[in-house]
């Protein structure tokens, strides 16, 4: 059920067009502030607004021109890019009132550019999410590439540049030495056609041996979804204000990666042929040892924010693992993954950026006993925990249980232990900071936690990380939009 | 009146030239204007050139110079011959021209002074050399044309600072050299055909059969060998980098996105047209793979050599060396893809090289340094320039939608039909070294810190001075850069149109 609609062009371009917006009210910030939330809040909505014709198991569809020979500029709303377009963009409402505290309460210099190119990052996301064809995905994940650049550089110290440097070189290197000529093939392959279709418009059109190396080359090529051994531009982003790590490095750009890898499993070769040429063990494998050998480097991390990074590589690598199983439970696995991952990490990131606020705090260790003097924070902190690590009553506990039942539809037991010890790791290197700052005393040493008295960060920055996590608990409860939005994706592939 | 079209395009800059001459450095304003007046007239009869082929049946339009009869069923007299390929490489040379000398007014005062004149004669020249090869149909026409075109750019290189003398003198012997080597091959060409017509010459080869004939396969390699020195393929690159970079700042922003481009062009037609593609690309010749070894080559050379350098012009005059080596590759990979994707390059490599030396040019006056230090903190100082800059940089690494990701496209894909994952793998090396080139500016530009912009490096007055600056550019220099960044786009998103347009004058393989 195909439907011409303007809607998905206008979602995307909502959130370009607040850039000038911003840019011209540089000099009076609430008003800046204004229109980006005025934006957010206009793309929450128009995404909504398509909801219910998705839900419904239609498609809106948006095509411009021939770019290419057979290739339109196409947008293409399926319960996959409805499902990423929702996360991002209800997300991205709270993100820009954590980023109006956080920026504010630590005097940032450049907030005029941070919010411009935050803007721009948004609509390459949800540019991704409504691509209709390979290049258009293409088109907006290198956007998307540079926009982040400067937001990553915020700093613009030596740090800053160094993660830039190693970010670029990963996001940009990979995409242009793998996907693009894994693409073209792809393009001479089909016969110049590259719409993304239920069942993928490379079936029957490539072998075992040419598939495998496209397979690969798109796998580790869309470097965002932080796979090994492309996963080091992660941790080194890390050195971006807090709400860029959250919004961007927790949900959008890390999962605009894992993204293109469901398109390409899904709209590229499609389920059925994957599953006839055999050649996803490769990806299961990949996937499985970035989950186990992540999970360990996390244990070792120090630096709260470089901790949850190595925490979002192995997560990610969960939603890859998922489809590779190729099985109707695996799948759906993955895409909730997508959403209930989104929720509980970045109410991480919003506490570790809370933290620093109120106290300049970066390391774990220095960590214990902090939540006498940010309770709220903590709490949030311990919640978000527990929905990563997924155990009821949370939201991760959904996909987490059909990842596993996946993992077992495919006969894949090895993989089954994996998520089993995987899960095991995420207590031993979450929990305990959460334990630690909530039921622990201060050591008398330590320097900046206040011993009685409450002081949490602004409420800019607290309110976001409530509702977040609260989230995640009411995503438990009520998975049905997220888990119907993931069906349609087995219903249709 | 349409079918004077191709003889009005050489005859308004000849006159131009003349005219300018006769004005003299004394009344630069007019010879400024009168350069304006006749490429803006150029320009506009090359883009009513493309509106009459498209309108035509043919495809081609033929123009048979002061009206020679043909009386013994070969050509005698020259004859023109523009196909869709070559009415889009005029348009880009003219339009150029024009733009160019737009950007020039300023930079003439400041740089030439007395020689005023003579660049705006020069330059004029140039461009009807550079149209008349692109037109002719003729190969010792070619020869001397393409003698016109050498001869105005040594004395327009010359003009340079110190050290441009000795470059020129350098491009002077090589350029001979390569010039001798073509005319040598036309030379064996004419006594085994007895015509120069390209396509009397391309008749008579197949109605004799003469493919086996080892002087043909003699005058092949001369053409080509001649043609490779005069476009700089690797290892014949040497006069490129001093050349352009020591020239004027206006002529080095003419030529680079120009000359080399001509010469791919005519190495196509020599190949496609006078040759054949049954010829060139036949099993009996091995020299295909060799070319395409020899592209790729020049490519990763290029790249390394580009990256190697701290000097903006001489990093930039690398990049067309690598730029050639693809051009040169997807001509040889005997598939439509792949020769499309080299025709496109012409137009699109035009679009970008002309974007980055017109930027290139603008931070040089500005700043006073022709280092990549130059760069330090722009993005804050000069923002207007540094997009300008950055739109051709990211056309250079090949990022959608810049004109250059739909050439890599292309001939990627060329590569791919062919099964020649060599000429792929170079293309997306060179594709991660400009990445490392270009990204070392940007963040140069965008965190480093700002040197003080010399203010006296305005140029400096008389009657030339400029109305309105902005980043104190004058409006002259910006509104070229931004033609020239808008064009890199366009040509971008119009690569369908533009490639099916190439494909239809493509003879066929």
């Amino acid at each position: 059920m195909l439907e011409e609609s303007y809607l998905p062009l206008i979602t995307w371009m909502v959130s370009l067009l607040a850039v000038p917006a911003i840019m011209l009210l540089r000099k009076n910030p609430n008003a800046r502030e204004g229109a980006t939330f005025v934006a957010a809040f206009a793309k929450f909505a128009l995404v909504l607004a398509m909801l219910p014709a998705v839900m419904a198991g239609g498609v809106l569809r948006f095509s411009f021109g021939e770019i290419l020979p057979g290739i339109p500029l196409e947008f293409r709303v399926d319960g996959l890019g409805m499902l990423f377009a929702l996360v991002a963009s209800s997300l991205w409402i709270l993100t820009t009132l954590y980023a109006v505290g956080y920026m504010r309460g630590l005097k940032e210099h450049d907030q005029t550019r941070f919010f411009a190119c935050f803007a721009v990052s948004i609509s390459a996301t949800i540019g991704v999410a409504f691509a209709g064809n390979l290049f258009t995905l293409y088109l907006f994940y290198e956007m998307l590439s540079l926009s982040t650049y400067p937001l990553v550089t915020h700093h613009g110290d030596k740090a800053a540049r160094s993660g830039g440097r190693t970010y670029l070189s990963h996001l940009l290197g990979t995409s242009v030495a793998f996907v693009l000529p894994a693409m073209i093939y792809c393009w001479v392959k089909s016969g110049g056609d590259m719409s993304f279709t239920d069942g993928g418009f490379l079936a029957g059109k490539i072998g075992a041996g040419d598939g495998l190396i496209v397979l690969l080359a798109f796998t580790l090529g869309f470097a965002k979804s932080g796979l090994m051994p492309f996963h080091s531009w992660l941790p080194n982003a890390m050195v971006a204000p807090t709400p860029v790590s959250a919004l961007l490095h927790a949900v959008a750009v890390v999962k605009v990666g894992v993204f293109c890898i469901l398109r390409v499993f899904t709209g590229v070769f499609g389920i059925d042929t994957l599953k006839d040429l055999d050649i996803t063990t490769v990806v299961t494998y990949i996937a499985g040892f970035t989950v186990i050998t992540s999970s360990l480097i996390a244990l070792t991390q120090d630096n709260l924010k470089r901790r949850l990074a190595f925490s979002t590589i192995g997560q990610l690598a969960y939603i890859i693992l998922g489809v590779s199983f190729l099985s109707a439970n695996g799948i759906t696995g993955s895409a909730m993954h997508i959403a209930m991952h989104a929720f509980g990490k970045i109410t991480l990131f919003f506490c570790a950026g809370a933290i620093f606020m109120a106290t300049g705090k970066k390391y774990v260790s220095q960590m214990v006993g902090i939540g006498r003097q940010m309770p709220v924070t903590m709490t949030a902190f311990l919640l978000g925990s527990l929905s990563i690590i997924g155990l009821p009553p949370f939201g991760g506990a959904w996909s987490k249980w059909y990842l596993f039942l996946g993992a077992l539809d495919a006969d894949q037991m090895f993989m089954a232990v994996i998520l089993v010890i995987s899960s095991l790791l995420n207590i031993a290197y979450l929990l305990p900071v959460a334990v630690n700052a909530l039921f622990r005393k201060p050591p008398a040493d330590s320097e900046g936690i206040a011993i009685s008295g409450i002081r949490e960060a602004p409420a800019a920055c607290v309110i976001p990380l409530s509702i977040t996590a609260v989230a995640g608990f009411v995503i438990f409860l009520f998975p049905d939009l997220v888990f119907d939005l993931a069906q349609l994706l087995i219903a249709n592939g | 009146m349409t079918e004077h079209y191709p003889v009005l395009i050489l005859l308004v800059p000849l006159f131009g030239a003349l005219l300018a001459t006769l004005l003299g450095s004394e009344r630069q304003v007019a010879c400024w204007f009168t350069a304006l007046i006749a490429l803006g007239g150029s320009s506009i009869l090359a883009i009513g050139n493309i509106c009459a082929l498209l309108a035509s049946a043919e495809g081609e339009l033929r123009y048979r110079m002061g009206g020679w009869n043909e009386n013994s069923g070969y050509e005698v007299g020259i004859e023109l011959r523009i196909d869709m390929l070559a009415a889009l490489v005029v348009a880009a040379v003219v339009i150029v021209g024009f733009i160019n000398t737009i950007f020039a007014k300023t930079r003439v005062t400041g740089e030439m002074r007395e020689k005023a004149a003579f660049f705006y004669a020069l330059n004029q020249l140039l461009i009807v050399g550079l149209c008349g090869i692109v037109m002719t149909n003729d190969a010792f026409n070619l020869y001397v044309l393409i003698e016109i075109t050498s001869l105005t750019s040594y004395a327009l290189i010359a003009m340079g600072n110190r050290r441009a003398a000795l470059s020129s003198f350098n491009y002077i012997i090589m350029g001979t050299i390569g010039a001798s080597f073509y005319l040598l091959g036309v030379g064996y060409l004419y006594i085994k055909t007895g015509t120069l017509n390209i396509d009397d010459i391309h008749t008579v080869l197949q109605s004799g059969n003469l493919w086996g004939d080892t002087s043909i396969t003699i005058a092949f390699i001369l053409i080509m060998l001649g043609l490779w020195t005069k476009m700089a393929l690797f290892p014949l690159h040497g006069w490129l980098p001093n050349a352009y970079s020591y020239a004027p700042g206006v002529v080095g922003s003419f030529m680079a996105p120009l000359m080399t481009k001509v010469m791919v062009y005519v190495m196509l037609r020599i190949m496609l047209w006078l040759f054949g593609g049954e010829y060139i690309y036949s099993s009996g010749l091995v020299w295909g793979e060799l070319v395409i070894w020899m592209s790729i080559i020049a490519i990763v050379a290029g790249s390394f050599l580009a990256l190697a350098r701290t000097d903006i012009k001489k990093m930039l005059t690398y990049l067309i060396v690598a730029e050639v080596g693809y051009m040169v590759g997807g001509a040889w990979l005997a598939n439509g893809a792949g020769l499309a994707g080299s025709m496109y390059h012409i137009l699109s490599d035009a679009a970008m090289t002309f974007c980055l030396f017109l930027a290139a040019a603008i931070v040089i006056l500005r700043t006073g340094d022709h280092r990549l230090t130059a760069f330090n903190g722009l993005f804050r100082s000069m923002p207007l320039t540094m997009i300008g800059f950055t739109v051709g940089g990211l056309s250079m690494i090949g990022l959608p939608p810049t004109c250059g990701f739909f050439s890599k496209w292309y001939l990627i894909s060329g590569g791919i039909e062919a099964g020649h994952w060599s000429y792929v793998a170079a293309l997306l090396f060179s594709s991660l070294v400009n990445a490392v080139i270009f990204f070392r500016i940007f963040e140069r530009a965008y965190f480093g810190n700002l040197k003080g912009v010399a203010d006296e490096q305005l140029p400096d007055d008389g009657d030339c001075a400029p109305l309105l600056t902005l980043e104190r550019v004058p409006f002259s220099m910006l509104i070229p850069l931004f033609i020239a960044g808008a064009s890199v786009l366009l040509v971008g998103i119009y690569n369908n149109t533009l490639v099916s347009w190439l494909k239809a004058a493509m003879p066929p393989l």
